[in-house]
């Protein structure tokens, strides 16, 4: 079982679930966007059960950017305007690239063809041009080298500014929790809770 | 109506048969001499192949005999249904694959042999609606399994890929799209390069044994022309309703990949 007794909440802004690998992080990005439901207990999102939402509608609200990219056939804007055409809606690339912290040339390029930590941005610009109410980000460095991870941050804590979006990032590293979130979460193998709480009250513990 | 008349017939001997056996004991013995271990499945698809066309053979004489549709799409219902339980085999990766191979191979057989009539193209006698309808279901079936097979498996190894477009708000056939024209391109690639081939690098069954029986090569070209065209329009309809069926069931109706 993963998960088992778990009663935790998320406030508004950026927030981060920490944990060792198997302590059930992943599974929560994806019950609170409804990728999978629970067993049992339930899942509220703004005081409402998830299960009582439209999952697309949902999903294009509460927004999950996986851990490892994987992105469509085709081309650096195909992909950022996938999700979006979907919901019958457009957005502008350049500006969701620059957003991704990517420069807005990449546009034609061939997705197949990017390294990874730039893939990881364009999943995270298709993620914005979405213009989600809640960004999910699962281990968004966890792939990256030190110099892209350093990247990546900078751009998660601008976006922070830039958009009005909260923010659940997953992560196993308590040193990123600190730098990036203002509320933690935090979890020990079997996903049993070891506490929340603002960051620095909780890191310090 | 092309093919009214009765073509010339040959007969066969059970010594011919037999003798012929004498290329499976060269095949048995490449198996040994290579150590393939390969002899005992040889011996059991001779056997087989022996007990089961010999046993078809007598039923299609008795249906024949009768000259009745009814024993026809009897036959053609239990070739379904047989068909359908030798695919789920091969599609074992697909959960609940029984039901979309079963309606898949249904619509198959009965639309193309349904067109094949109403086109003119043969009359509707079991002398007719026999042999296309074993090669109909036959082909269908192979095509319906490898379709599947490869949508397992995609699904599989693209699982992530599949989730992440999930993610975005996309519903499961948006999310499966590339996969399901995938899946159904496996199913059909298989006779459209042999229909490409045709000809040029092998002479297909009908043809050969048209030839064998004594019949006008143009005769023979035409009705091989006629079989392998009509087996494209039912390969392709058994492999998009076995994948269009099927995908559903790797999914929840809340748009969520099951765990595999």
């Amino acid at each position: 079982m993963i998960l088992p007794d778990l009663t935790i909440s998320l406030p508004s802004g950026a927030s981060c679930v920490a944990g060792p690998s198997g302590s059930g992080k992943s599974t929560l990005l994806r019950l609170l966007n409804r990728l999978v439901d629970p067993d049992s207990g339930t899942v509220r999102y703004r005081g409402r059960d998830v299960c009582e939402y439209d999952p697309l509608e949902l999903r294009r609200e509460v927004c999950l950017v996986p851990q490892l990219p994987a992105l469509l056939p085709g081309s650096v804007a195909d992909n950022v305007l996938f999700g979006v055409g979907l919901a019958g809606r457009d957005a502008d690339v350049a500006r969701m690239l620059e957003l991704a912290g990517l420069d807005p040339s990449f546009a034609e390029r061939d997705a197949a063809q990017l390294s990874v930590g730039e893939q990881q941005r364009v999943m995270l610009a298709r993620a914005l041009a979405l213009e989600p109410d809640v960004l999910l980000l699962d281990e968004p460095t966890s792939a990256l080298d030190e110099e892209a991870t350093t990247a990546v941050e900078e751009t998660l804590r601008r976006l922070q500014h830039e958009v009005s979006a909260s923010f659940v990032l997953v992560t196993h590293d308590l040193d990123q929790a600190a730098r990036l979130a203002t509320w933690v979460v935090r979890l020990e193998k079997g996903g049993d809770l070891v506490g929340q709480g603002p960051v620095g009250e909780l890191l310090r513990r | 109506m092309i093919l009214a008349a009765t073509s010339s017939s040959i007969n066969v001997t059970m010594g011919e048969v037999a003798a012929t056996l004498v290329l499976v004991a060269l095949a048995a013995a490449v198996s040994l001499w290579e150590r393939a271990d390969l002899e005992r499945d040889i011996g059991i698809a001779v056997l087989r192949s022996f007990l089961q066309l010999t046993a078809i053979g007598y039923v299609i004489n008795a249906i024949f005999d009768q000259d009745s549709l009814v024993f026809v799409f009897a036959l053609i219902a239990v070739m379904v249904v047989f068909g359908a339980f030798t695919a789920r085999g091969r599609a074992r990766s697909v959960p609940g694959s029984f039901m979309p191979l079963l309606i898949a191979l249904s619509i198959a057989a009965v639309s193309t042999l349904g067109l094949v009539v109403v086109l003119g193209i043969f009359e509707p006698k079991p002398r007719f609606l026999v042999p296309v309808g074993g090669m109909v279901v036959g082909n269908a079936m192979t095509a319906a399994a490898v379709s599947l097979n490869r949508l397992g498996d995609e699904v599989r190894s693209g699982a992530g890929r599949i989730e992440a477009t999930l993610a975005l708000g996309a519903t499961v056939r948006q999310a499966m799209l590339p996969t399901l024209r995938r899946s159904l391109r496996s199913g059909m690639i298989p006779l459209i390069d042999s229909t490409k081939t045709t000809g040029v690098i092998f002479f297909p069954g009908t043809m050969v044994g048209m030839l064998l029986a004594g019949a006008d090569p143009v005769d023979a070209v035409r009705l091989q022309l006629i079989l392998l065209w009509t087996l494209l329009g039912s390969v392709s309809l058994s492999a998009l309703t076995a994948t269009g069926l099927a995908y559903r069931h790797f999914f929840t109706s809340a748009h969520q990949l099951k765990d595999l």
